[in-house]
């Protein structure tokens, strides 16, 4: 096991490398660039040079790639010019980490609970009513854009009912930061306003942002459950006398649930896209909203380190879903 | 407390499974309904052996699936009456059923591969049946499910109870089956088809453990089976199925001394023997899809070595004489 996750932290880091060369590349070859972005339209061809100059944009790219990766080896990742402009780019990735991670939890969390026994229901009861009504809901969890279901879920929530919050994190409580983490440290220093102010901020970003793991979690789960169900070895428990709540927890679910937790970690993926959409509608100060920024304003310190640590984040995921799927899976753990 | 003392002591001539004009017809709304069992009757005796052979496809799954109450709630409709110790199965509710069955009654499948569940160690998986119908705790089972194992013939049981399925081969995982099976002390087990899955000389190793343990626990046995070589060792009585009805019964030596079925007597000519080393087998020509409806005909008629002209033209009764029975027109008259 331990030679396991060594193997898969060296292809990590493999993948780091790769990775930073080809965004580094692709990134400067995007049309504008932070001069622009700096500057303005109206900049004279002689500022501009300047700026360049100073910069060290008027280098090869590859004499510039390798400068950045010397300099990131100290630990320096450039500053950043948009997001929290002069700010170590790292620095502003370790802000907004917290925010995105509090709202991808509560997203995935949301979509878990609801799918997974909505889909054991929907497999039951094949065909019938239930079944139908959740298959529909699923299509318009994958058809519905993500930032449309935002922008509803603000206008009737936030906007026309004043339910909820419109946008941000947290009202301003003058909470005490402890970790980032706005619940846990409401919670840590007995501010419970601050975490239930938290919380209400979380609630429509995360049933937004939650539609996508939802639909996904919901078939796989329906349909491997179909698929177990017929297993010779539900038959042998039925014919055990085992009660129904037995069967449906060791035999069924235990093993319907092994397809469903890989593509639970696969869908980090299509959270971290959904998280620029969704961050973006609420201005809620995580990843997404600092990677959408940082686009615009050709942000290139802070977009590298943005893509590359979401590349780590679901690379790491994915990783402990390996970890548990061993854990569930014996046939995976003792050969 | 002993497990066989506490049975009531039962009559030995009352039967303890008496199915009844069992029939089961598959086919939703709209769609042409398939009977796979017809309309078949028979008695097993406290202790009895019973065997149910057939080829494939004759109903002999469907029939036991409907005794277990194990066929898909829909799709499908039960008709006849299974008498259990005085009970009608068929009319019993899912919770009743469910307190029976594994405890009462118990069956053992064909796939010993397929039929644990992969994810669960052995050990639980037949101490979940002693937690159900006996109450006991997990860990009070745990010595019990070692010791069970133990019986079935699978060494160092004290491991093995850890072990997870596919740590097991195919004969070990059949021997949990049965160990499981007979982890209540059933009065009836039901094996379907237990060894086709196995190696030829596993498959030996299995029946007679099987016949060992009916013996030594006084479980009665239906066995099924499409080789009547399984049979020849083991039951005491014989039901042979032919597109879902029985077409011959009777006890195990006459059966295959005198069958009076041209199809028992194919069936039996498409066994290898001992004492005729070198002879030809000759399977049965043709297949079930030739069948007729055994509405006006007897289904076997097209493939019969012996049709006389009202085979395909009358359905033959299943005509009992002492402790035989028989449906054919025109049955062998020659002992083997
Ligand atoms: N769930 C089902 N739905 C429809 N037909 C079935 C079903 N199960 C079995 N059958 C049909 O019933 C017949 C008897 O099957 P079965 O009892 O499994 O045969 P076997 O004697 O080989 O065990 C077969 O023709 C099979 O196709
Ligand atoms: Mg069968």
């Amino acid at each position: 096991m331990l030679r396991f996750i060594v193997r898969r932290m060296v292809q990590l880091i493999g993948v780091v490398l790769v990775l930073s060369l080809l965004l580094f590349f692709w990134l400067r070859s995007l049309p504008g660039g932070p001069i622009n972005a700096l500057l303005g339209d109206r900049a004279t061809p002689e500022q501009q040079e300047q700026l360049e100059q100073l910069l060290g944009l008027d280098q090869p790219l590859y004499v510039q790639y390798l400068r950045y990766m010397g300099r990131a080896l100290q630990g320096e990742f450039g500053s950043s010019s948009s997001v929290i402009p002069g700010t170590d780019a790292f620095d502003v990735f370790l802000s907004r980490f917290p925010a995105t991670i509090e709202l991808a939890f509560f997203s995935v969390t949301l979509a878990i609970i609801t799918a997974i026994p909505l889909g054991y229901f929907a497999a039951r009861r094949r065909g019938r009513a239930v079944d139908n009504i959740s298959i529909v809901a699923s299509l318009v969890g994958i058809a519905v854009p993500v930032f449309f279901l935002a922008f509803l879920l603000k206008y009737y929530f936030s906007v026309k009912l004043g339910w909820l919050p419109v946008s941000g994190r947290q009202a301003n409580l003058g909470c005490t930061r402890v970790t980032n983490f706005f619940i846990l440290d409401g919670l840590l220093t007995r501010e419970f306003d601050c975490s239930v102010s938290a919380v209400k901020h979380l609630i429509l970003p995360s049933i937004a942002l939650a539609s996508i793991p939802f639909a996904v979690v919901f078939r796989i789960t329906r349909a491997s459950v179909l698929d177990v169900l017929h297993e010779d070895y539900v038959r042998t428990a039925e014919a055990k006398g085992l009660t129904a709540r037995v069967i449906r927890g060791r035999h069924v679910l235990r093993n319907a649930m092994l397809p469903v937790l890989t593509i639970v970690g696969l869908q980090v993926g299509a959270l971290l896209a959904g998280a620029v959409l969704t961050e973006t509608v609420f201005s809620f100060p995580g990843i997404g909203e600092a990677l959408a920024l940082s686009f615009s304003a050709r942000d290139y310190a802070v977009l590298q380190i943005l893509i590359l640590m979401s590349a780590v984040v679901f690379v790491v995921v994915n990783l402990v879903v390996d970890i548990l799927y061993a854990v569930v899976d014996p046939r995976v753990r003792t050969s | 407390m002993a497990y066989s003392s506490t049975r009531p002591v039962a009559d030995r001539d009352r039967p303890l499974l008496s199915v009844e004009d069992l029939t089961v017809t598959f086919g939703r709304q709209g769609e042409e309904p398939f009977r796979a069992v017809d309309g078949v009757s028979f008695t097993v005796r406290p202790g009895q052996t019973v065997g149910l052979v057939g080829e494939s496809g004759c109903g002999k799954s469907v029939t036991s699936l409907a005794i277990m109450g194990l066929l898909p709630k829909r799709g499908n409709t039960v008709g006849g009456r299974v008498d259990f110790e005085g009970t009608d199965l068929l009319s019993l509710g899912d919770a009743e059923l469910r307190n029976r069955r594994g405890k009462d009654l118990a069956m053992v499948f064909q796939d010993p591969l397929s039929s644990l569940n992969p994810v669960v160690p052995v050990g639980l998986q037949v101490t979940e049946v002693l937690e159900r119908h006996r109450g006991m705790s997990r860990k009070a089972a745990m010595p019990v499910a070692a010791d069970l194992l133990s019986r079935v013939g699978i060494p160092d049981p004290n491991r093995r109870v850890k072990d997870y399925p596919h740590q097991m081969s195919g004969g070990m995982r059949q021997r949990a089956l049965v160990a499981i099976a007979l982890a209540c002390a059933p009065r009836l087990l039901i094996a379907d088809e237990p060894t086709t899955a196995l190696d030829v000389t596993i498959q030996a190793q299995i029946l007679a453990l099987l016949k060992e343990l009916v013996e030594e626990t006084g479980t009665a046995l239906i066995m099924i089976t499409h080789d009547l070589g399984v049979v020849a060792g083991l039951c005491d009585e014989v039901n042979v199925l032919y597109g879902g009805r029985i077409v011959e019964r009777g006890p195990r030596h006459p059966i295959f001394r005198e069958p009076r079925h041209p199809y028992t007597n194919g069936l039996l000519d498409s066994i290898p023997r001992l004492d005729t080393v070198g002879e030809r087998l000759t399977p049965i020509p043709g297949s079930v899809a030739d069948n007729l409806p055994w509405d006006h005909a007897c289904a076997f008629a097209p493939r019969c070595s012996q049709p006389v002209e009202i085979c395909t033209q009358t359905t033959p009764d299943l005509v009992t004489n002492g402790d035989r029975a028989l449906r054919c027109h025109n049955p062998v008259e020659v002992p083997r």
